[in-house]
Order: C-alpha cells, then sequence, then structure tokens
C-alpha cells in the first residue's frame, strides 16, 4: 500500500497528535531532572514542582509590595495595549484598505505609501517612538499599530481589487452610486477577509508588545519576562509563555468562531 | 499501524536520550587545560578586554600551562546567566548581582579579584528639584533589580523615604538617555556611562550617587569554586592578568595612556571621557589595597545590606524565608548567613599572591 493511501485508526491518530508534545515534555523532564541532580538549586530547567510553586505565587498569591495579583494585573495590562493596538489597526485597514481598493484616487495617493511603510522594521522605529510619544501607552500601542496595520491594509485592498469586476459592472448597471457599491458588494465580501487577517496578525501584535513592554513599563507580561530573565528564574518564565500561548490560540479560535457566526457562507468559499 | 507505532516508539527513545544529553552539557572535567571567561562593557571591566587584545591574558595563561577564552557580552545579564548555566568558568559581576543570580541559583561562586568599587559611577537625576527628597511622589526609570535599583533603596534610606514613597518603572539601559529627555521622565536611576552622558543635559541635577555610599558596589571577577578549587593556576592567571593590566593603565607614561585611549575607544568614548569614569571608579590597581578592603570589616557589612535588600525583594531564592537563605563567606572565614548552604565565597588569596609577588 502507498504511504499516501494508509489509514490510520482514531486512536493511532489521536496517539500521533499527542506524540509531538509528550516528546517535548519528556525531553525537559530528563534535561531538568539530569540538571537538579547535578545542582538541586539549578534555575536553567526548574521542576515542574517548582514552576506549580510560581504558578502560585504569581497568580494566586497577593504581591507582597502592591497587593496586587501579578499574573492577572500583567495579563490585563498586556490585553490593555493589545486590544486597543489590534483595534486602531483592524479600523484603518477596512477604512484605508477598501479605499484603496476601489477608489482610484485613495490607490493613487495612498497604495504606494502603504506598500512603502509597509516595509519599514517597526523594532528598528522603536527609540524614534519612545523619544517622541514618551515612555507611556502610546508608545506601546503606536508600535503594534505601525507593525499591523500596513499589512493588514495591503491585504484588505487586495481582496478588494481581487473581486470579480463583472460584480461591479453589474451592480451599476442596476445603477449604484460608488458609496452604495462598497457599502452593499465590496463590503460584506471583504469582512471576512478582515477577520482572517486580523487573524494571522496576532503573532506579530504580540511580538511588538512584548519588545516594546521590555524596553519601559511597570506591568504587563512582557515587562515580567524580562524583568525576571535578571534572576533567570525559568520558573516564572515557562509558566509566562505558555500562558501567552494559550491568550493567542484563544483568540485565534475565537475569532475564527466569531467569523463562521457572523459570515457563515465564507465557510463555503473555502474562505481558509 | 504496528509499524508506526513501533517507529514512534524509537524516535521517542532516541530523542529522549537526544534531549537528555543535550540539556545536560555542563559537566566539571577534571585536569582542564581550558577555561572560559566572560566580560561585558563597563569601565571597572574594560581592562580584560584590553588585556585579551594585547596579548597579557596568552602571556599567563602560558605560564601556567592552560588556554582562557576571554569572551566579550554586550549584554550584562546574559553574560551571568550564560555563566550560571554553567557555559562560563569566571564572569564580570558586581556583588550584588554575583549573590542574586549565580548563588542564588545554586553555583557555588567564589570572588577571585575585587577590581574596583563604584563612587560616583551610578546615579540618581531629576527634573525640576532640588534635593533629593523632590523625588517623593514621583515615577522613576531604572533598571529594575539592578545596583540602580539598590542606589535609588539606599539614597531613599537617607532622606528618611521608602520605595512606598515612589513609583517605579523599568526601563532599558539602553533606553536612559533617550527617556531622560521626554517629558513624562522626572526621575532617573542609572550608571556610566549614562550618567557622564545625562549629567550634559541641561535640565539634570544629579541629587545622589554612589560616592555617598562607598565601598557597596563593587566590581568583581568571579569563578565557579568547584573549577577554582581543583585548578587554582586558573585563578593564579586571572590574578596575574589583572594586576598587570590595572598596572599598566593607572600609569602616568605614554604605554598608560594609549591603553586608557584604547579601552575608551573599546567603550564608546575616548581617553577623556574615560579617564572621567575612572575618576569616578575606585580602581585598585595595587593588590595590597584590594586585599586589605576584602578582609576588612565593612564588606561584611555590606554585604549584610545587599542581602537584606535582596531578600526584600524576592531575589535571594523563591522560597527563602529569611535572609539567612544563603551563605556568605568571607575572607577571615566568618559566613553571614546560612553555613550549609554557602554558595558566595570572597577570598584574598590570588589577590594576596600578586601582593606578595608569588604569582
Amino acid at each position: 500500500m502507498r504511504l499516501i493511501n494508509q489509514r490510520l485508526s482514531r486512536p493511532a491518530i489521536l496517539a500521533l497528535k499527542l506524540a509531538p508534545f509528550a516528546l517535548v515534555i519528556i525531553a525537559y523532564l530528563v534535561g531538568s531532572a539530569v540538571r537538579l541532580a547535578d545542582n538541586p538549586a539549578d534555575k536553567l530547567l526548574p521542576a515542574f514542582a517548582s514552576m506549580a510553586d510560581a504558578i502560585d505565587l504569581m497568580a494566586f498569591t497577593a504581591d507582597r509590595r502592591t497587593g496586587d495579583y501579578l499574573l492577572w494585573t500583567d495579563t490585563w495590562a498586556s490585553l490593555k495595549r493589545l486590544g486597543a493596538g489590534l483595534g486602531i489597526s483592524t479600523a484603518l485597514a477596512l477604512c484605508i484598505g477598501v479605499a484603496i481598493g476601489i477608489f482610484p484616487v485613495a490607490r493613487a495617493l495612498l497604495g504606494p505609501f502603504i506598500g512603502f511603510v509597509s516595509m519599514v522594521p517597526p523594532l528598528a522605529l522603536l527609540p524614534v517612538l519612545f523619544i517622541m510619544l514618551g515612555l507611556g501607552e502610546t508608545s506601546k500601542i503606536a508600535l503594534i499599530v505601525i507593525g499591523v496595520a500596513p499589512i493588514m491594509i495591503r491585504d484588505l485592498s487586495q481582496r478588494v481589487l481581487d473581486l470579480p469586476r463583472e460584480q461591479i459592472v453589474k451592480a451599476e448597471t442596476l445603477s449604484a452610486s460608488s458609496w452604495l457599491i462598497a457599502w452593499r458588494v465590496v463590503l460584506p465580501q471583504v469582512l471576512p477577509r478582515l477577520l482572517i487577517s486580523l487573524r494571522l496578525q496576532l503573532g506579530p501584535a504580540f511580538l511588538f508588545l512584548i519588545a516594546a513592554e521590555a524596553i519601559s513599563s511597570d506591568s504587563g507580561l512582557g515587562y515580567r519576562i524580562f524583568l525576571v530573565r535578571r534572576y533567570l528564574s525559568m520558573d516564572i518564565i515557562f509558566p509566562y509563555v505558555a500562558w501567552i500561548t494559550f491568550l493567542a490560540a484563544t483568540a485565534d479560535f475565537g475569532l475564527d468562531r466569531l467569523r463562521r457566526w457572523l459570515f457563515p457562507w465564507s465557510q463555503m468559499e473555502g474562505g481558509t | 499501524m504496528i509499524i508506526t507505532r513501533r517507529i514512534a516508539t524509537k524516535t521517542l527513545s532516541t530523542l529522549v536520550v537526544l534531549g537528555g544529553s543535550l540539556l545536560a552539557a555542563p559537566a566539571v572535567a577534571q585536569d582542564r587545560t581550558e577555561f572560559n571567561v566572560a566580560w561585558s562593557i563597563y569601565v571597572g571591566w574594560m581592562p580584560w578586554g584590553y588585556a585579551d587584545d594585547t596579548g597579557i591574558v596568552d602571556r599567563w595563561a602560558d605560564r601556567y600551562g592552560i588556554t582562557i577564552n576571554v569572551t566579550q557580552f554586550n549584554d550584562y545579564v546574559e553574560s551571568i546567566n550564560q555563566y550560571t548555566a554553567g557555559g562560563y568558568d569566571a564572569v564580570t559581576v558586581t556583588n550584588m548581582d554575583a549573590l542574586s543570580i549565580p548563588a542564588a541559583g545554586g553555583v557555588d561562586t567564589t570572588a577571585v579579584i575585587v577590581g574596583d568599587f563604584s563612587a560616583g559611577n551610578d546615579a540618581v537625576f531629576l527634573k525640576d528639584g532640588e534635593s533629593l527628597a523632590d523625588i517623593a511622589g514621583r515615577p522613576v526609570n531604572l533598571v529594575e533589580f539592578s545596583v540602580s535599583h539598590y542606589l535609588l533603596a539606599r539614597a531613599l534610606d537617607s532622606v528618611d523615604l521608602s520605595e512606598r514613597d515612589v513609583s517605579v518603572i523599568n526601563t532599558a539601559d539602553p533606553d536612559m538617555v533617550g527617556a531622560f529627555q521626554t517629558s513624562d521622565v522626572t526621575a532617573l536611576v542609572t550608571w556610566n556611562p549614562m550618567v557622564s552622558e545625562i549629567a550634559t543635559l541641561p535640565d539634570a541635577v544629579q541629587v545622589f550617587d554612589s560616592s555617598m555610599i562607598p565601598g557597596e558596589i563593587i566590581d568583581l571577577m568571579v569563578a565557579n569554586t568547584e573549577v577554582l578549587q581543583e585548578n587554582p593556576d586558573f585563578g593564579k592567571a586571572l590574578a596575574g592578568i589583572w594586576y598587570e593590566t590595572a598596572a599598566l593603565m593607572t600609569a602616568d607614561t605614554p604605554e598608560g595612556a594609549e591603553a586608557r585611549a584604547a579601552m575608551g575607544a573599546a567603550s564608546g568614548t575616548d581617553q577623556a571621557g574615560y579617564e572621567a569614569q575612572m575618576a569616578a571608579t575606585e580602581l585598585f590597581a595595587d593588590p595590597s589595597d584590594a586585599v586589605a578592603f576584602t578582609a576588612s570589616p565593612e564588606m561584611g557589612s555590606t554585604m549584610d545590606l545587599v542581602r537584606a535588600f535582596l531578600f526584600d525583594k524576592g531575589l535571594l531564592t523563591p522560597g527563602a524565608s529569611s535572609f539567612d537563605a544563603i551563605g556568605i563567606a568571607l575572607p577571615d572565614d566568618t559566613i553571614l548567613g546560612d553555613p550549609e548552604n554557602v554558595k558566595f565565597r570572597f577570598t584574598t588569596e590570588f589577590m594576596q599572591m600578586a601582593a606578595d609577588d608569588a604569582l
């Protein structure tokens, strides 16, 4: 039998799905045990028990100094920045992206400019942002917007340009105005794509958030990781990384469900 | 399916072995002849880079029949973490970070060379303020949990304030100079070379610096105690390298000026800039001065202040119930803290050899 025709039973599929996760965990446990046997206070690969202690300390014990539960205040601070950054980016992508796609004036005015701006490496701009916008929340949100919005705008405008020209012409023969076409023909078709585009930008958005928080902050998930990195507290860093991954995966899943619920037809077009 | 499962088991066992061997890298070999030293850019540590460039390192290593690889790190914390993880045998570090990173991480660490202490290299700056007391109620930008944080705690102590009276904002050290020029930063703590940059800004008022707590922020060359005990020649070579270079760089000769110019260039300034930083540093070029300083009773009281600070910040070890959790051995064999868990040692052994010309 050819490999491509191999049929797997359900338990086999499940086992294969879990295998890579199990492998990573086992490799970690072995490495950790070896290092801890050598030096019981080793910080590089802490045992799961000390990670559990760290989680308890960060998430369920009030901080001695401030009385806050650090994991939750960090999460809240980061999600606010992320939400603001992605919200602004999405709004910009919708307005500018659709405009570039259907209005020749907007396309000529902004198309090449956005294309150019999207090539600026945002992290290289970080020192400029901090000096221009200060060290507060504005510069962190601005970094996310600068990193994410141009890509989303380009993606969305391309999607508008890809719409069959016949649809537009047909609407015109039915005497629709430019605005009506934008509203009734273009918008419904690109909204699902906007959500997909947003999903794909979750990873970069987290990257920019953490980079901004590492430079100057007093709370946030990235702030905490870079702070305890100073003390090689991998028992805190590993759970934080897992938590960030979980948050991103949840947001990804949630946005996908939202798209299917709002635009059930987009699933039938095979909308990735 | 059976085949799949067998392959899976096989891959699994291979990976476990691979993972185990990869992660279990640091092992102390006997009779080693090759040693790795990490250093980072700071006024008191520039001599290590200069000694490496000019062959002083190789000369001393050859004398003891060993090889010493000197590596410069652009990131200070990363160099300490690499040392703690076992990748390096010795590293340049401050007394506070040596206690909180390698010692708290269970790596028994010995201070081979007490190179200098900060006497103005670390400073507190204010905008629109006359004296330190004006810091009350302000946000303070600094690298949290660093010697800057310690300096702030000591500064606040001196005017009967505490950290509750300010709010601390963690800020990366390369961005300090830029940060001070933005309007929302009104108080800041940092170290050199940023201190000399910020001091030239028109609205900066320097209200406190490390010369007001002399001898508390100490720059060391530390080595893994186990490696050092098995290979005392490594310690001797380090002492030889340090005192030859220190004598050269403090000499009022053309060679000395050239060394200072080279170290200035390597740290991003010039000879004059470097000499200004040296003026804010109490460098022990004479080994007998270093021995006297290390063996003095003040060393014990300094480390008491440092470990109390670290315990207060929860940095000594996660579960530490008191600041006695980690033992610190002083040169006269008195031990601060837990005698069963000594992880940080001061010794005058190698510096004394240099003083006695016994290297």
